[in-house]
C-alpha cells in the first residue's frame, strides 16, 4: 500500500448518550489513492457526513466524537495528531468544499479577504503576492472578472460562483486531498454539470484525491472510480464504480440502485382528448418596480411567469420541469390559486377559475389540489394527523363523521396504519408525512392533482415508493396531474407529456419520449445534456 | 405536557426561579392572615431597626410596618405585572396577527403605529400618561400595557409572516379555510411558544416600570406597594437604610425569579436553541 | 454605483422615514396635551393658577382655541416647527429655553453610559462566550441576571448608601460643586467625579442586557457553517473568534444599542432623580410634582427626537458593518 493517500481502518464514530444509536459510523474502512476519486454514497442518516468531519478533526466536540480506529495520511495518524499539527493538514494539505455555499462562506467578509486567511496561516508571503495568487485562482475555477469577485461579498455572487469560489480556496495551497460533502446538492443540474467537470479538471491538473459525499447515484457514475456504499453508518459494499453500479452485491445497493428513476422513458400511454384544465396565457410578475419616494433603487420587476398556455388531459400526468427561478413553482401556485395572477385565464369546466372570489371558489377548490414539496413544513405539527385530513372534507360541507370514515379509508389508501388518526405529525417519517399530504390532497375527491416537487426532499428508496403511490392512485381515481419538478429522471418516469420552462416561459412542450429524445430548443438539449450518469443509464 | 415537564426541570435554576416566584404569590396570597392591619396603619415607634419594637424588618418615618408593607406590596407588583402583560400581549397578538398575515398595506399601517409607539421612551412615556390621567391603579395598568405591547406585536407579526408562507398553511388556503380560522386555528398554536417567553419576561419588566413610577411618586396613593416604600424612605437614607432596602430586595427576588422562570420556558419550549450549548 | 453613494442614498431614506414618525409623536403630544384635565390653555400656562385671566384668553386666543380641533392642531403643529411648546409655569420660562439648558447634562450622562455598558457589554458576553461552561461563564451570568432583575433606583440608592455614606468617595447629587467656582481642567475632573456613581448605576441594567446578547450572539454564530469552514482552512481559534464570529455577532448588539435608547432616557428620570443630575430627567421629576404638563409634553418630545437620532447613527454604524444591508 504505497501509493494510498489516506487509509481509515475500524473507525467507529460515537454519538451522545440517547440518541437514536450509539455510533454514528461503525468500524469504516476505506483508503484513497493519489488521482482517486472515491464517492461515499448514502442515504440521510447514514453517517457519511460525519465521516467527512471526522477526517478533519472536526467533530462538533464533545458530543461526537473518533471513539476508535485509525485515519492514516501519508504515515501519520490524524487521530493522534495534535491540534496544532491537525491545523497545519487542514487546508493545505487536506481541504474541504461544502454543500451549501452560501452560510458556508462568511457574509461580512470579502471573498478575497476569505481566501487570503489561507496563505496568511499556512505560508510567509507578502501582502501583495497573496493577492496576485486570490485572483489568480479565481481565474483558474473560471469566474467571470476575478479582480472584481475578489472584493466581492458571498451574497453579491450566484450559488455557482460562490461555489467556485469555495473551490478556489480549497485547492489554493494545491492539496493532496480534497473532501466534498454534497458540493452540487443545492446547485441546479446544469450548474452541477460545471462544478463536477470542474473539479475531475483540477484533480486531474493536481493529481488530489477527492473524497466525494453525496446522495445521488448519477453523480457517482459520472465521477467515481471508486465507490462505498453507506447504510446507517456502515460500509455495506465497495468496489469500482462499475462493479458497484452495474453489478451490486449488497441486498441495500441493489435496492438504492434499481430505487434510481431511469432516463429512458416509460412508455407512452393512450392520451385522451378531453381537456380538464386549460391554462391560457397566465402572466405572473412580483414587484412595482417603484421605489421610496424616489430614494433608493426601485424594487427588481420580476416576472415570474411569462404568457403561459398549457392544457391538460384527463388522466394524464403534465409535467412541469425547469431549473430554479424558472417560475414552475409559481405557476403551480397560480393554477391551485394561492397566488392570484396578472392577467390570462385558468379555465376548469368551463369556467375561468380568477373570475371567481374567494367565496365563489370554495366549490371549485375541491377539483383542484395540491400536494407540496416539503414533508416537514407541509403539516401543521400542532393539528393531528386524523383532523389534517379530515378538515377538508368538512370544510367543503361534509359532516363529522362522513369525514371521519373517509379519512380512515384514505389513510388506508396511502399505505398509513388506521392508528396514525390520533398521532401529531412528527412521529411519522418524511416518506410517511408526504403519504399524509397525499391523503389530505385526496380527501376533496379531486379532478386534479398539481403536485409540487413531491419528492425531491426525499431519499431515493422513498422517493421511488412515493412515485408508486402517486402512480397507483393516479389509475385508481381517474386523476389528471400537473407533476412540477426539477428532476428529469423523475419527470421521465412519472409524466407523459413534459412542458420546460425556463425565465418564466415554456420553451419546449411535447411527449415525454419525444422531448428525450428529439429535444428541439437548445435549452432542453442542455438539461438533458446536464443530467448527471447517464453513460451509466440502462 | 410531561415531556414538557421533564425538559423544563432539566433547567435547575428554572425550578428555583418557579420555586421562589411561588413563594412570592403564596405570601401575596396570605398577606391579609398575617398582617391583617392596614399596610398604612402608622404606630408609636418610627424607625426601628430590624428586629427592634416587633418590627421583622424595622419600621418607617411614621411607625409603618417595612415587612406588612412589603407582604401587601407583592399582591400590587404581581397583579399589575400580570394584568398589563395580559392586555399587551392581547392587544400585540391581535396587531401582529393582522400585520404579518395579511401584509401589504394593512401591515406598513399597522407597523408604521407599532413603530411609532417602539419609538417614544417608553418609560417617559409611561410616566406621562400616568400624569395625565392621575396616578391609579388603572392608569399605571394602562401606561404600562400601552408600552408594552408594541414588543408582542413585532414578535407575532415576525411569526406569522414566516409561517403564512409555510406549506402547511398553504395547504389551509387550497381547502377553502377562511382567513380567521387559519389565523387562530393554524398559525396562532404555532406561534404560542415565543408568545409565552416574551409573555412571562414582560411580567418581571412590568413590575420594574410600575416600582419605577412608585418611586417617582406616580403610584396609586391608596394601595401599599415596594416602589411607594421605596420612594418614601429615599429620605431617610441617611438613618434607616431599611425602609428602602427590604422592599429592594422583594423586587429584586421577584424579577429574578420570573426571569428565570422566562428562561426555563424558552429552553423547555424552543428544543432546538437548547441543543447549542 | 459605489457603496458610499448607496449609504449616502440610505441614509437619506431612513432620514425621510424618520419624518412621519416624529410627525406622529407632535400629534400624540398634541391629542395628550388635550386629554388632561381643562383645555390646553389651563395646562400651558400651568394649573397653578399663576397666569392671570387676561394672559389666558391671551393664549387661548394664540392657539386658536374657539376654533376646531383640526384648526388648533394645525396651530399646534406651526408652534412646534417653530420651536414654540408654550411656557413652563414653574420656572416661568419658554420650555423650548429649559430644556435645551438641561440637554447637555442629560447627553453627557447618556454618553458615557452608552460606552460603558456597550463597552463591558461586549467584552464580558466575549469573555464569557469564550470560556463557556466555565466558572468564568457562569460568574458572568449570574451577574447579568441578578443586574438586569434589579430596579434602577434601587441600585442608586444602595450606591449612595455604600459609597456616599458609609465610605465618603463619591458626592451623592449634583453634577459639580458650585461653591467651589471650579474652573478649566478642575471642573472637568469634579464633574467627572459627580458622573461616576449615576453612569454606573444607568449602566449596570444595560451592561448586563448587552452582556447576555453578546454571549448569546456569540454562541449563535459559532454553530454556523462559516466557522467550520473557517476550521477546516486550518485557522487557529483565535482568528476564527476575533476576526469571523466577532463581527456578525456584533451585529445584532449594533441594533440593540439603537432600540434600547429609549428606554436609557426613561432610565436617565430616574438616575437623574435619585443624584439630583441637573438634566433632562430631573426636570421631568421637577415638573411632575409641580403639574408642570407641559414641560412634561416637552421633554418628552425631545426625548423622542433623540431616539429617532440616535437610531440614524445607529443605523448608519450598522451598514459599514454588515456589507448585506442593501439586501434588506
Amino acid at each position: 500500500m504505497t501509493n494510498t493517500l489516506l487509509t481509515i481502518s475500524n473507525l467507529d464514530i460515537s454519538l451522545p448518550e440517547g440518541s437514536e444509536r450509539s455510533l454514528a459510523v461503525e468500524n469504516l474502512c476505506v483508503d484513497l489513492a493519489p488521482g482517486e476519486t472515491l464517492c461515499i454514497v448514502g442515504e440521510s442518516g447514514s453517517g457519511k457526513s460525519l465521516t467527512a468531519r471526522a477526517l478533519m478533526g472536526l467533530l462538533p466536540a464533545p458530543h461526537v466524537r473518533v471513539s476508535k480506529g485509525s485515519i492514516n495520511f501519508c504515515g501519520e495518524d490524524l487521530i493522534q495528531a495534535s491540534e496544532r499539527r491537525l491545523r497545519e493538514i487542514r487546508g493545505s494539505e487536506i481541504s474541504m468544499i461544502f454543500q451549501e455555499p452560501m452560510t458556508a462562506l462568511n457574509p461580512v467578509m470579502t471573498i478575497g479577504t476569505q481566501i487570503d486567511e489561507i496563505f496568511r496561516y499556512h505560508v510567509a508571503m507578502p501582502a501583495k503576492e497573496r493577492r496576485q495568487r486570490a485572483i489568480q485562482l479565481l481565474e483558474d475555477v473560471q469566474l467571470p472578472d476575478p479582480e472584481k469577485i475578489v472584493s466581492a461579498y458571498p451574497h453579491e455572487l450566484s450559488g455557482g460562483q460562490r461555489q467556485r469560489a469555495m473551490i478556489a480556496m480549497a485547492l489554493s495551497l494545491e492539496p493532496k486531498i480534497i473532501i466534498a460533502d454534497e458540493p452540487t446538492t443545492a446547485l441546479d443540474v446544469t450548474t452541477q454539470a460545471q462544478i463536477l467537470k470542474l473539479i475531475s479538471d483540477m484533480q486531474a491538473l493536481h493529481k488530489t484525491g477527492v473524497l466525494f459525499i453525496t446522495h445521488d447515484f448519477g453523480v457517482v457514475a459520472d465521477i467515481a472510480d471508486r465507490v462505498a456504499v453507506m447504510q446507517n453508518g456502515r460500509v455495506v459494499e465497495t468496489g469500482s464504480v462499475d462493479e458497484v453500479l452495474n453489478r451490486p452485491e449488497h441486498d441495500y445497493t441493489k435496492k438504492l440502485i434499481s430505487s434510481v428513476p431511469s432516463l429512458i422513458p416509460r412508455p407512452p400511454r393512450t392520451r385522451s382528448a378531453d381537456v380538464v384544465l386549460a391554462v391560457q396565457n397566465v402572466q405572473k410578475t412580483f414587484g412595482d418596480g417603484k421605489s421610496f419616494f424616489g430614494f433608493g433603487k426601485p424594487n427588481r420587476v420580476v416576472h415570474a411567469v411569462k404568457n403561459v398556455s398549457l392544457e391538460l388531459c384527463r388522466g394524464e400526468t403534465l409535467g412541469v420541469v425547469g431549473e430554479s427561478g424558472s417560475g414552475k413553482s409559481t405557476l403551480a401556485r397560480c393554477i391551485i390559486r394561492l397566488l392570484e395572477n396578472d392577467s390570462g385565464k385558468i379555465m376548469l369546466d368551463g369556467i375561468n377559475l380568477c373570475d371567481l372570489n374567494r367565496k365563489e371558489m370554495r366549490p371549485w377548490r375541491a377539483k383542484i389540489q395540491m400536494i407540496f414539496q416539503d414533508p416537514y413544513a407541509s403539516l401543521n405539527p400542532r393539528v393531528k394527523v386524523g383532523q389534517i385530513i379530515a378538515q377538508g372534507p368538512m370544510i367543503q360541507g361534509a359532516n363529522k363523521k362522513e369525514a371521519e370514515a373517509r379519512t380512515r379509508e384514505l389513510l388506508e389508501i396511502v399505505g398509513l396504519d388506521e392508528r396514525a388518526f390520533n398521532r401529531y405529525p412528527h412521529e411519522f417519517s418524511g416518506g410517511q408525512r408526504q403519504r399524509i399530504g397525499i391523503a389530505r390532497a385526496l380527501a376533496l375527491d379531486p379532478e386534479i392533482l398539481v403536485a409540487d416537487e413531491p419528492v425531491s426532499a426525499l431519499d431515493v428508496s422513498i422517493q421511488a415508493q412515493i412515485l408508486k403511490l402517486l402512480d397507483e392512485i393516479r389509475e385508481r381515481m381517474n386523476l389528471s396531474m400537473v407533476f412540477i419538478t426539477h428532476d428529469l429522471r423523475v419527470a421521465a418516469q412519472v409524466c407523459d407529456r413534459l412542458a420546460v420552462m425556463r425565465y418564466g416561459e415554456i420553451v419546449e412542450t411535447g411527449v415525454t419520449g419525444q422531448i428525450f429524445n428529439a429535444p428541439q430548443h437548445s435549452y432542453t438539449r442542455d438539461l438533458l445534456a446536464a443530467v448527471p450518469g447517464q453513460k451509466w443509464d440502462r | 405536557m410531561n415531556s414538557f415537564w421533564n425538559r423544563f426541570s432539566r433547567n435547575k435554576s428554572a425550578v428555583l426561579g418557579l420555586f421562589i416566584l411561588g413563594l412570592v404569590v403564596f405570601m401575596a396570597s396570605i398577606a391579609g392572615l398575617i398582617y391583617p392591619d392596614d399596610p398604612f396603619l402608622y404606630s408609636r415607634f418610627p424607625l426601628s431597626g430590624p428586629g427592634v419594637n416587633g418590627f421583622l424588618l424595622g419600621s418607617d418615618s411614621i411607625g409603618r410596618d417595612v415587612a406588612s408593607g412589603i407582604a401587601h406590596g407583592a399582591k400590587t407588583s404581581l397583579l399589575i405585572g400580570l394584568i398589563a402583560t395580559l392586555a399587551a400581549v392581547f392587544i400585540g397578538v391581535i396587531f401582529g396577527a393582522f400585520a404579518g398575515y395579511y401584509g401589504g398595506l394593512v401591515d406598513d399601517v399597522l407597523m408604521r403605529i407599532t413603530e411609532v409607539f417602539q419609538t417614544i421612551p417608553s418609560f417617559v412615556f409611561a410616566i406621562l400618561l400616568v400624569a395625565i390621567m392621575k396616578p391609579s391603579i388603572e392608569s399605571v395598568v394602562i401606561a404600562i400595557t400601552v408600552v408594552s405591547w408594541p414588543a408582542v406585536a413585532r414578535l407575532v407579526r415576525g411569526e406569522f409572516l414566516a409561517l403564512k408562507n409555510r406549506e402547511f398553511v398553504q395547504a389551509c388556503h387550497t381547502l377553502g379555510m377562511g382567513d380567521v380560522r387559519i389565523m387562530m386555528a393554524e398559525i396562532l398554536p404555532n406561534c404560542l411558544s415565543p408568545i409565552i417567553v416574551i409573555g412571562s419576561l414582560m411580567v418581571a419588566t412590568a413590575i420594574l416600570i410600575e416600582s419605577g413610577l412608585a418611586f417617582l411618586g406616580l403610584g396609586d396613593p391608596n394601595v401599599m406597594s415596594w416602589g411607594f416604600q421605596i420612594s418614601d424612605g429615599r429620605s431617610m437614607l441617611r438613618v434607616a437604610w431599611w425602609i428602602c432596602t427590604f422592599p429592594g430586595i422583594a423586587i429584586l427576588i421577584t424579577v429574578l425569579a420570573i426571569n428565570l422562570v422566562g428562561e426555563g420556558l424558552n429552553d423547555a419550549l424552543n428544543p432546538r436553541l437548547r441543543e447549542r450549548n | 454605483m459605489n457603496r458610499s453613494s448607496k449609504i449616502l442614498r440610505y441614509v437619506a431614506k431612513r432620514l425621510i422615514q424618520g419624518i412621519p414618525i416624529i410627525l406622529a409623536i407632535v400629534v400624540m403630544n398634541f391629542f395628550l396635551l388635550n386629554l388632561a384635565e381643562g383645555d390646553a390653555v389651563d395646562v400651558l400656562a400651568g394649573e397653578a393658577g399663576s397666569a392671570t385671566p387676561e394672559y389666558m384668553e391671551e393664549m387661548r386666543k394664540k392657539f386658536g382655541l374657539d376654533k376646531p380641533l383640526p384648526v388648533q392642531l394645525a396651530v399646534y403643529l406651526k408652534n412646534v416647527v417653530q420651536l414654540d411648546l408654550g411656557r413652563s409655569h414653574r420656572h416661568d420660562m419658554p420650555v423650548t429655553e429649559l430644556i435645551v439648558d438641561r440637554l447637555w447634562p442629560t447627553l453627557l450622562l447618556m454618553t458615557s453610559t452608552i460606552m460603558l455598558a456597550v463597552g463591558f457589554g461586549i467584552l464580558l458576553g466575549l469573555f464569557a462566550a469564550i470560556n463557556l461552561n466555565t466558572w468564568k461563564d457562569a460568574m458572568i451570568s449570574v451577574f447579568a441576571l441578578i443586574t438586569y432583575a434589579t430596579p434602577l433606583f434601587w441600585v442608586g440608592l444602595m450606591m449612595i448608601i455604600l459609597f456616599s455614606i458609609k465610605n465618603d468617595w463619591f458626592p451623592t447629587s449634583g453634577m459639580e460643586n458650585s461653591a467651589a467656582f471650579y474652573e478649566g481642567f478642575d471642573r472637568v475632573k469634579d464633574i467627572a467625579h459627580h458622573l461616576v456613581l449615576p453612569t454606573i448605576t444607568l449602566s449596570l441594567f444595560y451592561l448586563a442586557l448587552y452582556t447576555r446578547m453578546m454571549r448569546a450572539s456569540m454562541l449563535e454564530q459559532y454553530g454556523q457553517d462559516y466557522v467550520i469552514t473557517a476550521r477546516a482552512k486550518g485557522l487557529t481559534e483565535r482568528r476564527i473568534t476575533f476576526v469571523h464570529v466577532l463581527r456578525n455577532a456584533l451585529l445584532p448588539v449594533v441594533t440593540m444599542a439603537g432600540v434600547q435608547v429609549g428606554a436609557l432616557i426613561g432610565g436617565s428620570v430616574i438616575v437623574e432623580s435619585v443624584f439630583a443630575w441637573p438634566g433632562l430627567g430631573m426636570l421631568a421629576f421637577e415638573s411632575l410634582f409641580a403639574r408642570d404638563l407641559n414641560l412634561l409634553l416637552g421633554i418628552f418630545l425631545l426625548s423622542s427626537v433623540l431616539v429617532v437620532a440616535v437610531n440614524l447613527v445607529v443605523d448608519i454604524i450598522y451598514c459599514f458593518l454588515d456589507p448585506r444591508i442593501e439586501v434588506n
